[in-house]
This record gives structure tokens, sequence and C-alpha cells, in this order.
């Protein structure tokens, strides 16, 4: 098949049912990885659709977190991890190593499993990352620093104590003030990893609401060991294991009919 | 299939299922019973029939506790949901034909002095047949999980509709023919159309065994085998 023209640096052929290029905001195709020697990552296809989120599950070690943070080049922070293939961002490959890769970080942000608020401000918790891209004046930083909080539904929680530090605050307001900081720089993809393994059912509630207002205006990708988080939030689920996409289809048809009898039995508790 | 992790998990699974073969077994016993005691004219017979309603009852309660807390503990998926899913809904058909047996049997101990002609009988008789070894079919392809056998049991519920036209257009004509025969008549219209009902019942769970294996659902038309003009109002009303 030919290269198309939001593809341009696609190698290989497309698998079938891959989706219209158009609603596509991250495709990876053909990509392997390793860790040294080690392949964790095996011919991975995948298509990100705009304004979806989608789901990764699987068991430890089957390469869902690894994948995540292929997308925003995060592995770049060790040595001997490589990446093969493409990651396109709108048709860019993310994985060209010439890509400025903080400009790739400010347009695909990513939440960690566990809260990690800067020992600072909750202001300037999220003021850090915006001037970090930005030259804004204190008038409009403001606005949005608000716009942010409020995005991450922690505004009315926090507006009267934006000096407090971003320490101060719970368990699951730091996930919200980590969200809030992650958006406050206007990223186009939004990652999480796991955003609510080490919160309570009520901020996993919040967080899981968030998400599913923050998909109107973000491509969102999730990991999640939760798969009724997986079935309540996504769109489509990807089943990963041992470094292989098992399957990746509509989160409706994968958590009541899968086609693949690995992903029945991993979703079902039927595994190994 | 492989076990779950959790073996409880199975466990509750199974009792599920052992609840859903057993109400199978009554309700395929109370059909028949009704009928035969309808056909030979045994008010005794179908006393006892009537008896077992309550247990079948007893036993769709169990399921859907049972159901409801295996979906609350374990948050169940793929099949294990459209298997939880489809005891609800089995149990319930279940329930529903032991109902309309029991309804049949009742009416037998009403009639059974009554009837003047005995071949008014013929044509119920052979109609319930058809919809006990439709039960039955469809009890079978549940227990093996036979999708072939569960459609097979989807497509031949026309035969069964086409017969209550039949049976419905002999018992018009007994009524015309002598009032006295209006009485009884009337009650084995109902016998009919109970019978009738039966048959959707297996058809119902037809579906749901098509579900539970395969995953997707049945078309919503199906076979209609009905067909006369002077149908009751009620007939075609599912």
């Amino acid at each position: 098949m030919s290269m198309t023209a939001t593809a341009p640096q696609a190698t290989g052929t497309l698998p079938p049912n891959w989706p219209d290029p158009k609603s596509i905001k991250l495709s990876i195709r053909n990509l392997n990885f390793y860790y040294g020697t080690t392949k964790a990552l095996k011919n991975i296809n995948l298509p990100l659709l705009t304004n979806k989120v989608t789901a990764f599950i699987g068991p430890s070690g089957c390469g869902k977190s690894t994948l995540l943070r292929i997308l925003n080049r995060m592995y770049d922070l060790y040595p001997n991890q490589r990446a093969e293939g493409d990651v396109l961002l709108d048709g860019q490959n993310v994985l060209d190593p010439k890509l400025d890769i903080n400009l790739l970080r400010a347009r695909v942000g990513m939440v960690f499993q566990k809260p990690t608020p800067f020992p600072m401000t909750i202001y300037d918790n999220i003021a850090f990352g915006i001037k970090l891209y930005e030259k804004v004046p204190k008038s409009e930083l403001d606005g949005r620093i608000e716009t942010a909080l409020r995005s991450a539904a922690l505004w009315e929680e926090v507006k009267n104590k934006l000096n407090a530090s971003g320490l101060s605050l719970s368990g699951g307001q730091q996930q919200r003030l980590c969200i809030a900081r992650t958006v406050a720089i206007r990223p186009e993809v939004i990652l999480f990893d796991e955003p609510c393994s080490a919160l309570d059912p009520i901020s996993t509630a919040k967080i899981e609401e968030l998400i599913d207002e923050l998909k109107s205006r973000y491509t969102i990708a999730i990991v999640t060991h939760n798969m009724q988080q997986a079935a309540r939030c996504s769109d489509r689920t990807a089943f990963m294991y041992l470094g292989d996409l098992i399957e990746f289809d509509e989160t409706n048809k994968i958590f009541t009919s899968p086609s693949q009898k690995q992903t029945q039995d991993y979703i079902t508790g039927r595994f190994g | 299939m492989t076990d779950h992790t959790v073996k409880a998990y199975d466990e509750e699974l199974h009792y599920i299922g052992g609840k859903i073969s057993e109400m199978g077994g009554i309700a395929e016993k109370m059909l028949v019973d009704a009928i035969d005691a309808l056909s030979r004219l045994d008010a005794d017979l179908a006393r006892r029939t009537m008896e077992r309603d309550p247990k079948l009852d007893l036993l769709q309660r169990e399921v859907e506790e049972m159901a409801v807390l295996t979906i609350a503990r374990r948050q169940p998926m793929a099949n294990d949901l459209r298997e939880l899913v489809s005891a609800i809904h089995i149990a319930s058909d279940l329930e529903r034909v032991g109902d309309l047996a029991k309804n049949i049997a009742k009416r037998t101990t009403k009639i059974s002095s009554d009837i003047r002609v005995p071949r008014t009988l013929i044509g119920l008789k052979h109609m319930a047949d058809i919809a006990a070894l439709q039960l039955k079919n469809v009890l079978d392809a549940y227990a093996h999980r036979n999708v072939a056998q569960a459609d097979d049991v989807w497509r031949r519920d026309a035969d069964v509709d086409a017969m209550e036209d039949s049976v419905f257009r002999d018992l018009l004509t007994f009524m015309m023919e002598d009032p006295r025969n209006i009485s009884f008549c009337t009650h084995l219209l109902f016998c009919s159309k109970n019978i009738e009902r039966i048959g959707d019942h297996a058809t119902n769970i037809a579906e749901t065994v098509h579900y539970l294996v395969t995953g997707e659902p049945l078309p919503v038309d199906r076979p209609k085998g009905g067909s006369s003009g002077t149908e009751p109002a009620t007939a075609g009303v599912k």
C-alpha cells in the first residue's frame, strides 16, 4: 500500500480495518521496543483516534506502560532503551531523533501512577509548566491557572489556598493537580499511566468523570489494571500480553464478547 | 473452559447453572403433565402439576439472588457476564412456562367433566407436543451451549404458531356447531394460547442461548407461522 499524505514516514502495509487516517491522532505502526537486548514490544500496530479514550490492559510486564512511555519519548531518559518503527503524531514521526522532545512533551502530556506535585505552591505547580513553554504575562497567567484547575475539577477546593503547598493536598487532589498541570500546557494528547491506582473510590470517580470531560478536547490513552475502569472510561481497548497486541477493538465489544480466548481469559479472571 | 483463579467464582456459576437445570426439569415436567392431564381429563394429575409451581418460583428467586450477588462480588466480564445475564433471563422464562402450564392444569380441573367432544383435544395435544419438544431441545441447547440447536428451536417456533391457528379454527367450528360447546372450547382456546406462549418462551431461551454462546444477538424478526384472518384479537400480540 502506498504511503498516505498524513503518514509520510510510515513503513509497511496498514493492517486490515485500519481507520480513516483523518480520524487518527497518533498512529503506532510496526513498533518494536527493546530494553537492551530484551524485546519488550513486538510489532505493534494501533491507532489512537482523535477525541477518543483508548485503554490499555494486560497483566504486569505485558508492555502497556512501555508503549505509553514511547508516545512522548519518556524512554529517552534511559540508556539502552530503543524503539523501532513509527509513531506518527498528526503524521509527524515522534521517534525522529531530530524532534524537539520538549515540544513533543508539551503536545503529549502525561499523568503518572503516583501523584507527582512539585514541592511548591499549588499556583506555582501549574505556573511552572506553563512558563517552561511560553512567556505569559502575569495577568493572563492567573486566568490560565484558574482554567486549568477548573478543567481538573479542583478549582472549588483550592481557590482560597492557591499559595498552600501542593504537597498539603490529599492524594486525589494531588492527582487532579497533576492533571491541571498537564492540561495547563494545552496538550493535544494526554497519557494516563494507572492514574487511579493510589486513590480511594471517590477520588477515582472524580478522575474518571474528568477523563470523560477531557476527551471532548483531547485524545486520551490510559493504562489501567482496573478492568471496570477501562470498561467505564474508554471507547476502545487494547489487550496486550508479553509484548504482543492480542486484541484491539471497541471497548463494549472487548468486555462483553472479545474475539480472542486470551483476552477473554484475562478479563474474566481465568489467567494462568 | 479454564477455571477462574478465584475458585469461589466458579462455584457460584456452577450453582446458578445447576439451579437453571433444575428449573428446566420442573418446567418441562409440568408442561408434559399438564398436557397429559388435559388430554386424559385427569383432574388429579392436573392438581399435582399445579403443586409444583411454587418450587419453580422459589428457584427463580434463588437464581436471581445468586446472579445479583455474583455480579456485585465479581464484576463479571465477557462470557461470565453473558452467563449471568442469560441465567436471569432463562430463569424468568422458565418461571413463566411454569405459570402457563399451571394455568392449563387449573383449567383442566375445571372442565374435565364438561368436555363434550373429546376430539377437540387432538389438535391441542399435537400442538403441546411440539411446544414440549421445543422446550426440551432448547434446554439441551443451553446445557451443551449448542448454538445450532438453539437456532433450530428459534426457527421452529413458526410451527407452534401455525398449529395455534389451526386449533383456533377447529374450536371456532365446534362452538358454531353447538352453543353448548362454547364454555369448554373457550377454556381450550386459552390453553392453546398458553401453549403458544410457552413456545414463545422456548424461543426467548433460544435467543438467549445464541447470545450467551456467540455474544451476538439473533435478528429481531423471526419466522412467523400464524396467518389466519380469523385469529383472535390477542393472537400475534407477543
